[in-house]
């Protein structure tokens, strides 16, 4: 056993973790922050993603190992005082979820995707949510979310 | 009632954004996996790496003395548990060839992923390290994965009891279809393949059984989405009396028909909760679930058309076969059977025919998948149709034109028996075309040809229709199937204003909670955000039929429309008491009974419910509390409609493909909320795309699975899928007061051959006029490379490929 130390949605957390513990399993079943979701077993549908130090990774991919001293954002940290972060509020008004599995993943990857680029056509959102598979919106959804949303968190009235 | 129709709508008919989302965006929604219980052990199960094999012995010592090792049963271990194997509830004919189905195979594995021992232990790593170790001896068979060698004489046999891989024959014959088409100026017949599909919800399955050996009653938690239907079957598979079991489905990630089954994780989980009397958790991952969760389609169609020579059709007549896998899933052979009435689309005709051969193969069992025969039914007819065109040098929109039923707004009776709800062809077709802008489209594509661009442009038509609302139950008796088709629900008016709704149909996704809440705030006058909607949950919804087919909204919202109005109904008869003068003189509007002429005396639902709970001053022979159930049989099904158009950009150089516009037009009836129907309209149309472009399971000669995990099954992201132009017509369904058809499956069926139609239209110039799905680029390429007689790779026509040998990529169709 390994003891590891983070910091996940602003609050310090230590823990004893087996070397083969994934960070997901870490984050869900010792921290209870179930909102990660796990999908499949080949990194592929995104489901798991999180910000590991503000970058979008998916948590089934790296070792709870991996985590330590990290500074982790899961969907659980997103609200603040009670109110939805612009893109949870962006895929409830544009109807971005169905089943809601593949969401906190969607979200934490548009989270990224919209602070790494300033300009983002919908094609541009269509790419960088490739590795984010969901089953039920076709997409269209999503999308037109996440440009809300971009929209929202870079004009300074939303601010 | 009137009344209730009378209604000013409120929220019906508008775009209420959902209840259900705020709990799903923070992550504290409670999906299977993310329930635990104290003192809770893990379940992993041991599957066969073969296709079909003997099981000589399971040894299990080294397993059992694995760290935090429970128990390790072999099937034989179990073998006692069973009251019966899983259940098949659809025995199409009376001569079906059904086997047992034993949850842990005893003495044969069927297919690769057939379980054949479980191992408990404390830990979810634990119970797979243990896994691991299960010594099986396995002695392997001749194994069959295609259906036309399954079918030849001496072929393997699948099952040894039977003396065929056959497990039916079932076939539907109306008029003199021999005669018309021996008749028929014009005969067109294809032959059209299915690709095997999996069907990918995002959340995997899993199970949690909660034994309470206190009581002798049990709870199984289930990704599911038929809580009520696991109840009634494993009781019956465990000999477990039902009034001791209790289901609940908590929050579902997406199901698309692969969670409307009983499986042998539920029954195992449930069976080793009963001798353990502990806890279990099982948690499918997504690789095990490529195996072991049903998979969809499968089917080879020989499609035929007969007409005049100006394309005026008279007959159509299908030959399928249908591949069921190694064994009979809940409703494996009743999938083909759900299209059987559906082969003349939403064209008139005189003669019918459609035969169905069910096939054991050594694969994993097929069963429902989003559309269920209905896909594959839309498909060959709207297939046919444009080989019909080309035959006969028309339009496809004109052909399809020519032999639409004329617009009807009453039932009428069509060729198979059916009786249509409504239906109007050509005022979808007329809107799409319009935001399609076809004439241009059509132009350009000619500009293109003459031209001789190397990016090709094809439209495809879908004009298609299905049939949902699942179902009035005598006609599923009629049909051999063992459940009912009704629904039921609850409304429960509380004394303090607030309303409690139990409805027997699981969401899973849908948002029935929201369009619930619409219908019973409209209708009772309550403030929407007063309403809750409980589901899922046996003890909570005892009644329920659950939710697949497209049914919920147009049998369970309906049983919510007529459980409102019986709460009027009785509310009426109080308030007239309570304000002293007779039923007659009272109106009501929007929850409020009012007095004829003096509006000011009036009484609201909620202050007659109230008046039921405290019970003070009820007329004589009515009872305390206000709360109504009803349980709807439909007396029909419905049929939603609709046109679909997509134009496809073919490179003729590389076989990319692209689609530059795609419309969707569809009719399901009265809307109750459009954003949800927009949504399910963009899933399902993804989902047929995915079939068309992108998605096959391939299985090897030796029965192993190929695309055995997500990463080489190609589910579509965003990157692959364009952005959907959605409009309706309505024309309200004569089955249901509610005007509803459902709108789960129509994309997903109307899409393929909109899809597939278009990439061949493209090709035509270069005479190509067939490719199976998924129309690949590779597959695109190498037809294209075939018609210039140039040689093909041997990549380019993949011989592992399941739609070879079937009607590949080098095969052109029936018809030049």
């Amino acid at each position: 056993m390994r003891r590891i130390s983070l910091t996940v949605n602003g609050v310090q957390h230590e823990g004893m973790v087996e070397p083969r513990q994934l960070l997901v399993y870490f984050l869900r079943e010792q921290l209870g922050l179930t909102g990660t979701n796990v999908g499949c077993d080949t990194s592929t549908c995104g489901a798991c993603t999180i910000l590991v130090n503000g970058n979008a990774a998916k948590s089934c991919t790296l070792l709870a190992v991996q985590a330590d001293g990290a500074e982790i954002t899961t969907i659980e940290g997103l609200a603040s005082n009670g109110e939805m972060h612009p893109l949870q509020k962006a895929f409830h008004e544009n109807h971005g979820l169905q089943c809601g599995y593949c969401t906190p993943g969607m979200i934490m990857a548009s989270l990224d995707l919209i602070a790494n680029n300033d300009d983002l056509n919908d094609e541009d959102v269509r790419i960088g949510l490739e590795g984010n598979l969901c089953r039920c919106t076709g997409y269209q959804n999503i999308v037109k979310s996440v440009q809300q949303a971009a929209g929202e968190m870079r004009s300074p009235a939303s601010t | 009632m009137a009344q209730v129709a009378e209604q000013a709508q409120k929220y019906v008919g508008g775009g209420i954004l959902r209840k259900e989302d705020p709990e799903l965006l923070n992550g504290a929604a409670r999906f299977i996996d993310d329930m635990s219980i104290p003192g809770m052990l893990w379940v992993s199960f041991v599957r066969s790496p073969f296709a079909h094999a003997t099981i000589n012995s399971v040894d299990t010592s080294r397993a059992a003395s694995m760290p935090g090792v429970k128990g390790v049963y072999s099937g034989t271990d179990l073998a006692d548990e069973w009251a019966d194997g899983l259940p098949c509830a659809w025995p199409v004919t009376e001569d079906i060839k059904a086997p047992k189905h034993w949850p842990i195979a005893k003495d044969k594995a069927r297919f690769a992923g057939d379980a054949v021992a479980v191992v408990v232990a404390e830990t979810r790593a634990q119970a797979v390290d243990a896994a691991e170790t299960v010594d099986v001896d396995y002695e392997p068979l001749d194994v069959v994965v295609d259906m036309e060698a399954a079918l030849q004489d001496g072929a393997t046999k699948v099952h040894d009891e039977f003396e065929n891989n056959s497990s039916y024959v079932w076939n539907l014959d109306v008029g003199e279809v021999d005669q018309v088409f021996n008749d028929a100026a014009v005969v067109v017949k294809e032959r059209y393949y299915h690709p095997r599909l999996i069907p990918n919800a995002i959340e995997p399955r899993g199970v949690i059984c909660q034994p309470n050996p206190a009581q002798g009653e049990y709870t199984l938690y289930s990704a599911t989405q038929i809580p009520h239907i696991l109840k009634v079957t494993l009781a019956l598979t465990l000999g477990l009396p039902e009034q001791k079991l209790r289901v609940v489905a908590p929050e579902v990630g997406g199901g698309f028909g692969s969670k409307l089954n009983v499986y042998a994780e539920e029954a195992t989980c449930l069976a080793l909760g009963r001798k353990l009397g502990v806890p279990l958790k099982w948690i499918e991952t997504r690789s095990e679930g490529y195996l072991a969760t049903t998979h969809g389609r499968d089917v080879i169609q020989d499609m035929e058309v007969a007409a005049d020579e100006n394309g005026k059709i008279v007959g159509f007549r299908a030959n399928l076969l249908a591949d069921m896998g190694a064994y009979l899933q809940l409703v494996t052979p009743g999938i083909p059977i759900l299209g059987a009435f559906l082969y003349h689309g939403v064209y008139d005709c005189q003669a019918y025919s459609f035969t169905c051969t069910g096939v054991f193969t050594n694969k994993t069992p097929t069963d429902a998948y989003r559309g269920a025969g209905r896909p594959e039914a839309t498909y060959a007819v709207e297939r046919i149709m444009d080989a019909l065109a080309r035959r006969v040098r028309k339009d496809p929109v004109e052909l399809r034109r020519l032999n639409f039923l004329e617009p009807f707004d009453e039932a009428r009776e069509v060729i198979t028996g059916l009786s249509f709800d409504s239906g109007n062809y050509g005022a979808a077709l007329d809107k799409a075309l319009d935001m399609f802008g076809y004439d241009e489209l059509r132009a350009e594509q000619q500009r293109r040809r003459d031209a001789g661009d190397d990016k090709l442009l094809g439209i495809g038509v879908s004009t298609y229709i299905e049939m949902c609302g699942l179902a009035p139950s005598q006609v599923l008796a009629s049909l051999r199937y063992v459940a009912g088709g009704w629904e039921a629900a609850t409304i429960r008016c509380h004394p303090t204003g607030k309303v409690t709704v139990i409805t027997g149909t699981s969401p899973h996704g849908q948002g029935h909670v929201t369009a619930w809440s619409q219908i019973v705030a409209d209708e009772l006058g309550v403030d929407f955000e007063d309403i809750e909607v409980l589901h899922g949950d046996t003890a909570i919804s005892p009644l329920g039929m659950d939710s697949y087919g497209s049914r919920s909204l147009s049998v369970g919202g309906v049983a919510l429309h007529y459980a409102a109005e019986k709460v009027i109904t009785k509310a009426r008869t109080i308030a007239a008491h309570e304000l002293e003068v007779s039923e007659e003189d009272l109106e009501y509007s929007s929850g409020t009974f009012s007095v004829k002429g003096a509006p000011d005396k009036s009484k609201t639902i909620p202050e007659v419910a109230f008046s039921a709970w405290t019970a003070h001053n009820l007329p004589e022979g009515t009872e305390p509390g206000l709360e109504e159930t009803h349980v709807f049989d439909p007396p029909n099904f419905t049929f939603p409609s609709g046109t679909h158009l997509c134009a496809i950009e073919v490179d003729t150089e590389t076989g990319m493909t692209n689609i530059l516009k795609y419309v969707a037009v569809d009719d399901c009836g009265t809307a109750i909320n459009p954003i949800i129907i927009e949504g399910q309209v963009h899933g399902g149309i993804a989902q047929g795309i995915a079939e068309a472009m992108y998605e096959e399971a391939v299985y090897d000669e030796n029965g192993v699975l190929m695309t055995s995990s997500m990463s080489n099954y190609r589910v579509p992201s965003a990157a692959e899928l364009p952005t959907f132009e959605t409009d309706r017509v309505e024309t309200p369904s004569t089955t249901n007061p509610l005007g509803v058809k459902g709108i789960g499956e129509a994309g997903t069926i109307a899409s393929p051959p909109a899809v597939v139609n278009a990439t061949i239209d493209a090709l035509l110039p270069l005479g190509i006029d067939h490719i199976d799905m998924p129309v690949s680029p590779e597959r695109v390429w190498a037809a294209i490379r075939n018609a210039s007689g140039s040689s093909v790779d041997a990549r380019g026509t993949d011989a592992t490929a399941a739609g070879s040998g079937v009607g590949s990529a080098d095969t052109p169709g029936g018809e030049a």
